[in-house]
């Protein structure tokens, strides 16, 4: 008996084979987008893991000769009283299009934890061959690719451990390929150094000792950024779970003469809804293997970008390969059962709850009351009321989401009632029998609809949002950029000394050379950097402030006063007119706070002659230089002064870097973006597939009125189009919403930094035209079908026994 | 333990020190057919050992960059004032990766590498350190006259006292948690080892150039955890070459050095062999210096006792013809060489036909 009723209920989706395609793709859509950004997230949490296990070079004090490379000599003088030091030779490279970072160590004395791993262990490399010429060079996967048949390079091995455009090798490879001929930049020392040997005065009194730097907390630096990932895959997968829920209501209310006859065989009750259960479960773990297949891809797709945009914004390193694990499939397939399950319940539930005897007509769709519409929004109310109260009850990232999320479910709950209004609006005005008609069944469709309806506004919502967001951001980064970017030409000198000849041979060639010289400090108990400037007219006229006092400009230049980002006013809690510690005995009062996009760590920037009095060694290496002519400069730089390409950029370059940086940072959202639309679209498909199974009955009695199939049909694509034009309008005011939410709070909450929001119309006309094409698209397929039904199916509406 | 403590000091990479280690102790080195069959050849570009060469001093102490590996291993036996024995051994080996060309190369291109042993053993406690370094740059290496072998701040240096550059000699190294600085006074002539430094390693024929000081009187200090311990005794410096890897078939030795009370010597060794017999060799060193070469066979070491780690660190050692029959007993065990390849190495006392102490070594164990 059970084998032949679940043989009945399977044969359905063999008869309905576009049904069982809607349930799977959407299942699966919803379960790739979830686990891809699940994947995404996986994939940099273990980067961040991997680098906090070994200290990185920066995690070792070093030594270093202030005026550059300093002799090997020095470096054995050190090592034959007992110091502890390992060289290191560091430089850039061009190879092609390929700049390439080069790092020099050297293997015998470098601590364990710095060399690839594939150089450590058993990748089929004779470590061996690291030593010997030509030698061996780890590189990133892309980066080893990008360099194929580059000339004048070492053998080279693929280690995803090592960032990309960096090469690791050993020393004497890179002394070779830096020409650095028997000099070494600086010496790791290693912690824990032997207490019999002699101080370093003695030896090589020129080196200073830098301490090893804080290599940062990457996980929490970049916590805003993955929340907002999960928060884009959690929105893909509930509007993946319209579309389960559309087609698997379908599927049961088509049934439902099957159940009664089922049961009035004796199938019991419990074994029917077992059988159901079965039925989806099985169903859910088709679709999520499809769904982590689907997901592997597109995190695969995904992650280059995402890593981009992590390093550009943070700094942090992420590989930009993905790796395969076990637990995050299980977590896929666990969710896909979740969705259908939840999705299920409904129609499950009216199974359980089915009379025996009760009629087999079947109904469109369970019918929705007018109190179930109210029902509905006054909870939609209820949860925008709570996104806002828990944004003014509670601090941070995650009330700004709960913000969003409330005022996004709370609109789409609404909008069947606000549809349902508007239509009632219409019926009202409307005259003409089939004016009344139209908006009457209008409505009468729109408990059917709503679902995908709701999707839809949903995905329009966050569109309009997040594009608002990042035009916003777009439009004040590259302003933001015009006036940062002061100086003509960017140079970093070799070391101290090529940076003093430097800047006595700039002297009467440029018109201004400005000192970006810096030191890492901790501001308000938080990563920090402060830096030194020169009075110059440039920074008057072009400096991006947010907030100045009267003298700012004259206060900082004569050393009374301090500017800071807006990062730090922030996070601190600082205004002109505060008083900032920048160090011991060292504290300042605020006079201006300056934007300063796309940088993670508080920065204060003072009077030169105040940051060199504190601290005297600050590195001396990094010049903006104005020009008249900026090209010819920079040429003369290159040729006459033997200053490397790879030291000197000029300002358009600078710009177009820092625009592609941002570009990249945005593209992962882009491509959700439009992911999100597309499910939306197939939602409302899927909508209109079923509601036009069911409608025949209703439209027979219009068409035996004397409407031709093709004004029915127009009439119906005309109906789909009006109800996309009023979620659109819907939307509307949400998205801008959310993009206020995204800009105003989340932003400020993850970043550091308040954006101005700037609308832009043209951006909603073309989405408009977007969604109705969707609209269209969606409809296309159900009205042809109306069109073509043959005229003997609406008479079958009169002659069937109902 | 072993394996914190070599994260502590973090090492460089396992398999490049396995490598070295392998070339140095001439095991585990590929062997060309070459090489097994004809002596005249050359290995790989690098020089051969040869009858024909005679050594000559002081010019043998220095490096012999054109063959493929080398050391200078010093062993001591002392005591401190309680009577309480202890241990020592430095030891450097220098290791080319390929030939050197007729100058040496300077700077980080050299093909040579250094690694170091430093150890300290008492009946409770064993303790090791190791060095690496890479040659050209002048980290780590060694010169004939004055004679000076140094890696990083360890070294062994001449004091240019005697007649010999090797007659008296400072020596320094340091672990983590012991360290000690010795001084050594030769008593006797250098030693030649088998055909007049010539010394056989395998029935087919590989060899190595080979002489040793073994007179040493030896005093100084030894640092164990912070304790002083002012020592005296004997040391055994050998000195050793060659480019030739052993036969495929031999995978470790058990080499030893004994000082008998009667002021005699014995060097000897066995390479056993996965195929068939041990290949051994001995020199009987008398109480003036002059050696007495015994080639294969001659010498029987017989494994009496195994440690918990299945190293045999007792042994019976017989010269028949010399009427030796000794039992050597290690005074500590468990004293494995705590470095990328492990080994043993440690004091050892005599009973039996002559009483006296030595210095056992054990490699190609528990692999």
């Amino acid at each position: 008996m059970r084998r032949a009723a679940l043989a009945a209920l399977l044969s359905h989706w063999r008869r309905q084979p576009l049904q069982l395609f809607t349930l799977l793709a959407g299942l699966a859509l919803a379960t790739a987008l979830w686990s891809a950004v699940q994947a995404i997230n996986g994939e940099a949490r273990r980067s961040y893991d991997a680098a906090a296990a070994t200290l990185g070079i920066g995690g070792y004090a070093s030594l270093a000769h202030p005026d550059g490379p300093m002799p090997v000599a020095t470096y054995v003088a050190l090592r034959r009283d007992g110091w502890d030091v390992s060289p290191v030779i560091e430089g850039r490279i061009l190879r092609g299009e390929t700049r390439l970072r080069v790092t020099g160590l050297e293997p015998l004395t470098a601590p364990t934890g710095l060399l690839p791993a594939s150089f450590a262990g058993d990748a089929g490399i004779d470590p061996l061959d690291m030593l010997r010429p030509p030698g061996v060079g780890f590189a990133a996967p892309e980066t080893v690719d990008a360099l194929q048949g580059a000339p004048g390079l070492p053998r080279l091995v693929a280690d995803t451990a090592v960032p990309p455009g960096q090469m690791l090798t050993d020393i004497g490879t890179a002394e070779i390929l830096l020409q650095k001929g028997g000099m070494i930049d600086r010496l790791l020392v290693r912690p824990g150094q032997p207490d019999h040997r002699r101080a370093l005065e003695e030896i090589a009194p020129a080196l200073a000792l830098t301490p090893a730097q804080d290599q940062g907390d990457m996980a929490r630096l970049t916590d805003s950024f993955h929340l907002n990932l999960t928060a884009f895959g959690l929105l893909s997968f509930a509007v993946g779970l319209f579309i389960v829920h559309g087609a698997i209501g379908l599927a049961f209310e088509q049934r439902r003469p099957m159940f009664r006859t089922l049961r009035a065989l004796g199938l019991p009750a419990r074994s029917l809804l077992a059988l159901l259960l079965a039925e989806v479960m099985l169903l859910a773990f088709v679709a999520g293997s499809l769904g982590i297949a689907l997901g592997y891809l597109i995190a695969g797709a995904l992650l280059p970008d995402v890593a981009a945009t992590l390093r550009g914004l943070y700094g942090a390193e992420v590989r930009g390969v993905l790796g395969f694990h076990p637990g995050w499939a299980l977590a896929g397939l666990a969710i896909a059962q979740v969705g259908a399950l939840a999705a299920a319940a409904h129609g499950l539930h009216q199974v359980h709850r089915m009379p025996l005897l009760a009629s087999a007509q079947p109904r469109a769709w369970a019918t929705v009351s007018a109190r179930a519409l109210r029902r509905q929004a006054v909870a939609g109310l209820a949860m925008i009321a709570a996104g806002i109260s828990a944004s003014l009850l509670a601090d941070g990232l995650a009330a700004g989401f709960a913000l969003l999320g409330g005022v996004l479910l709370g609109a789409a709950l609404l909008l069947p009632r606000l549809l349902a209004a508007v239509l009632g609006l219409g019926a009202r005005h409307a005259r003409r029998p089939l004016a009344q008609w139209f908006w009457a069944d209008t409505r009468q469709q729109l408990p059917g609809l709503s679902l995908a309806m709701m999707a839809l506004m949903l995905a329009l919502a966050t569109n309009i949002g997040v594009s608002t967001m990042v035009a916003s951001f777009r439009l004040t980064f590259t302003g933001w950029l015009d006036q940062r970017l002061v100086s003509d030409i960017y140079v970093t000198a070799r070391n101290e000394a090529d940076g003093r000849a430097l800047r006595s041979w700039l002297s009467g060639r440029a018109d201004a050379v400005l000192p970006i010289w810096k030191v890492d400090l901790p501001l308000a108990e938080a990563p920090g950097e402060v830096y030194g400037i020169v009075d110059h007219a440039v920074y008057r006229q072009h400096w991006p402030l947010l907030r100045s006092t009267p003298d700012t400009w004259d206060a900082a230049f004569a050393n009374r006063g301090v500017l800071i980002n807006e990062q730090l006013s922030y996070r601190a809690g600082l205004s002109p007119g505060d008083t900032l510690h920048i160090g011991e005995g060292w504290t300042m009062s605020v006079v201006g706070v300056y934007s300063d996009y796309g940088n993670p760590v508080g920065q204060a920037v003072v009077g030169l002659d105040s940051l060199l009095a504190h601290h005297p060694d600050v590195p001396r290496l990094r010049h903006g230089i104005v020009a008249s002519d900026p090209p010819a400069l920079a040429r003369a730089l290159r040729d006459d002064y033997g200053l490397p390409e790879a030291n000197l950029i000029d300002q358009a370059r600078l710009k177009a870097t820092s625009l592609q940086v941002f570009e990249r940072t945005f593209t992962v959202t882009g491509a959700l973006n439009v992911l999100t639309l597309s499910v939306a679209g197939f939602a409302i498909l899927t909508a209109l597939l079923t509601l036009s199974t069911m409608r025949l009955p209703q439209l027979a009695p219009v068409w035996a009125l004397g409407l031709t199939r093709r004004r029915l049909a127009r009439l119906e694509i005309l109906r789909t189009l009006a109800l996309a034009a009023l979620t659109f309008l819907a939307a509307l005011p949400v998205g801008l919403a959310l993009a206020w939410c995204l800009l105003a709070v989340v932003n400020v909450e993850a970043f550091g930094w308040r954006l101005p929001m700037f609308l832009f119309p043209l951006q909603w006309v073309a989405l408009f035209a977007l969604t109705l094409l969707a609209a269209a698209a969606a409809g296309a397929l159900p009205t042809r079908r109306l069109a073509r039904t043959a005229p003997a199916q609406f008479l079958k509406v009169f002659a069937d026994e109902r | 333990m072993r394996d914190s403590l070599a994260r502590q000091f973090g090492r460089p990479p396992l398999a490049l020190c396995a490598l070295l280690v392998g070339l140095s102790f001439m095991v585990s080195a590929p062997a060309s057919p070459q090489g097994f069959a004809g002596l005249g050849t050359e290995a790989e570009g690098f020089a051969l050992p040869s009858r024909e060469i005679p050594l000559t001093f002081p010019a043998d102490h220095g490096a012999h960059p054109d063959f493929r590996i080398e050391w200078w291993y010093l062993t001591a036996n002392l005591a401190g004032a309680d009577g309480e024995e202890y241990g020592v051994q430095w030891t450097l080996f220098r290791s080319a990766l390929a030939p050197e060309p007729d100058a040496p190369v300077e700077g980080w291109a050299s093909p040579q590498i250094w690694m170091a042993h430093a150890a300290l053993t008492s009946r409770d406690t064993h303790r090791s350190a190791e060095k690496l370094a890479r040659g050209g740059i002048g980290q780590a290496g060694v010169t004939a006259d004055p004679f000076a072998a140094w890696i990083d701040d360890w070294h062994m240096s001449g004091t240019g006292t005697g007649a010999d550059a090797l007659d008296s000699l400072n020596l320094t190294a340091h672990g983590a948690d012991f360290s000690y600085a010795l001084t050594l006074d030769a008593d006797g002539p250098l030693v030649l080892q088998g055909e007049g430094g010539y010394s056989v390693k395998s029935p087919g024929g590989q060899a190595s150039h080979y002489y040793s000081q073994p007179f040493y009187r030896v005093a100084g200090t030894l640092t164990l955890d912070d304790t002083d311990i002012p020592v005296t005794g004997h040391g055994w410096l050998d000195r050793e070459w060659s480019s030739q890897p052993l036969a495929e078939t031999q995978d470790g030795w058990d080499w030893i050095s004994l000082h008998f009370d009667s002021g005699e010597k014995l060097m000897g060794f066995r390479l056993r062999d996965r195929t068939g017999p041990p290949f051994t060799s001995a020199t009987w060193i008398a109480t003036d210096g002059t050696p007495a070469p015994y080639g294969n066979g001659a010498l029987i070491l017989t494994p009496l006792a195994e440690s918990a780690e299945e190293i045999p660190v007792r042994w019976q050692v017989d010269l028949p013809a010399h009427g030796l029959s000794v039992e050597i007993g290690a005074l500590n065990p468990d004293a494995w060489m705590d470095t990328s390849f492990p080994y043993w190495e440690g004091p050892v006392s005599i009973t039996g036909s002559h009483t006296g102490r030595g210095y056992l070594e054990m490699t190609g164990y528990g692999e």
